[in-house]
């Protein structure tokens, strides 16, 4: 993704994977220390030293009004201000995120808006959590180990040319390459002697997906991963979203033109179609970009060869 | 069925591949997300969306030949793209309606 701080061109797929598969609440802090906005500055002042933190969120109930920062405590410090109400010295625009972000669009923010926190609501706009760098960091460590972890026990049993990974780009409008992807990801399943009705599933998702992207989205890439459980396809783009996701999930919704629709694209059925031949699907979304995923079990001996032996 | 039995009857005119072209069944929509979702392995595609997206729906649901209807012109990259990927592609002056009728009844 453009918008992303780091290469993720060059860096190991793992990384790249985690960031969009780790969610914002995977890794912020649920307790959060507030204040109300009546409290004394001399509060939040103390709170701060006591925990060790650089901002509290200022609320009433579940809701956010706001938040007061280290630099306003010192700045109040300054001016003799310190017994005033946080209300009066916190900030009101306060950049948030929400839950269900991928924890790119989280490492994206710290990048942009250089704040050392994020508030974390809910779908619902309520204060579910609070995230650092530091939280950032912790969380991928921990993943990092526990893929480290598994990769260990995994590679007596798993010979390392069983797994297979690819991704394509997609442009935005590129209708004369729209295809070469999933014609490339089906030609590779058939290799692999997969099931033609299986391959089919895939073939259909991966279309779907990739169209949307060529369609609706700043452009992005289409990811296939093969091994002996599931095919995976992941298509994550580079935004502008989706508004509303569960329209989008309904068949016949769509926000094509005129002249999309024209060429026969733009019904409304990719996300359900994609949905409705998969396994198992996933899709988050915010103006940062949608990232889907759609996986497809491989049942044993299921390929081509065998169900031909079975017969 | 071989295109070849119903050629005549639809007046058609193959640009690409060979009239002996086994079809199973056909299946009429100019909504490639629709014929992504419902068109069966070996259904000829009969459509009037005359571009190369409509070769890569076919070939992703394996459908082995696409009937263009109303005489709609064929770009070269639409010709192309069969080619590549080994699909059929015909065209005749008759409708979808028409078409989808006599391969209907022919199939029966």
């Amino acid at each position: 993704m453009s918008t992303l701080p780091i290469s993720t061109d060059d860096s190991p797929t793992f990384l790249t994977e985690l960031i969009f598969r780790l969610k914002v609440k995977d890794a912020m802090t649920r307790e959060v220390i507030t204040a109300r906005r009546t409290d004394p500055l001399r509060d939040l002042q103390l709170l701060m030293r006591e925990h060790q933190i650089s901002g509290i969120p200022i609320v009433e109930g579940p809701r956010l009004l706001g938040i007061v920062s280290m630099d306003d405590v010192i700045r109040a410090l300054d001016e003799g201000r310190i017994d005033e109400p946080a209300g009066d010295h916190m900030s009101r625009q306060v950049i948030v995120l929400e839950d269900d972000m991928p924890l790119s669009f989280g490492i994206s923010s710290m990048d942009k808006y250089r704040f050392g926190r994020f508030p974390v609501l809910s779908k619902e706009k309520q204060l579910v959590g609070i995230i650092t760098s530091r939280d950032i960091l912790v969380a991928l460590l921990v993943e990092f180990n526990r893929e480290a972890e598994r990769l260990e026990d995994d590679i007596p049993s798993r010979p390392t040319d069983d797994s297979y990974r690819r991704e394509y780009r997609v442009r935005k409008y590129d209708f004369e390459l729209a295809g070469k992807p999933t014609s490339d990801i089906k030609k590779r399943l058939k290799e692999a002697g997969l099931h033609p009705k299986l391959i089919r599933r895939v073939a259909v998702a991966s279309y779907e997906l990739e169209m949307n992207q060529v369609v609706h989205s700043e452009g992005g890439t289409i990811a296939v991963r093969l091994n002996p459980q599931q095919v995976e396809i992941i298509a994550i783009d580079n935004g502008p979203g989706i508004p509303d996701v569960e329209q989008a999930l309904e068949e016949g919704y769509s926000t094509a033109t005129e002249w999309v629709r024209s060429l026969g694209f733009g019904a409304g059925m990719g996300l359900p179609n994609a949905r409705r031949v998969s396994d198992d699907f996933e899709i988050s979304t915010g103006s940062h970009g949608t990232s889907v995923r759609c996986r497809f079990a491989l049942p044993e001996h299921q390929t081509e060869e065998d169900s031909h032996a079975t017969q | 069925m071989r295109l070849s039995e119903i050629k005549d009857a639809l007046g058609l005119e193959i640009l690409l591949g060979s009239p002996d072209c086994e079809i199973a069944g056909a299946y009429t929509s100019d909504l490639l997300s629709d014929v992504m979702a419902h068109a069966n392995e070996g259904d000829a595609l009969i459509t009037i969306q005359a571009h190369n997206n409509t070769v890569a729906v076919a070939s992703h649901v394996d459908a082995p030949a696409i009937i263009i209807c109303s005489n709609r012109p064929i770009p070269e990259s639409m010709t192309d793209a069969a080619h590549e990927h080994d699909i059929v592609l015909c065209r005749t002056e008759l409708n979808q309606f028409q078409v989808s009728g006599i391969i209907y009844a022919a199939l029966r």
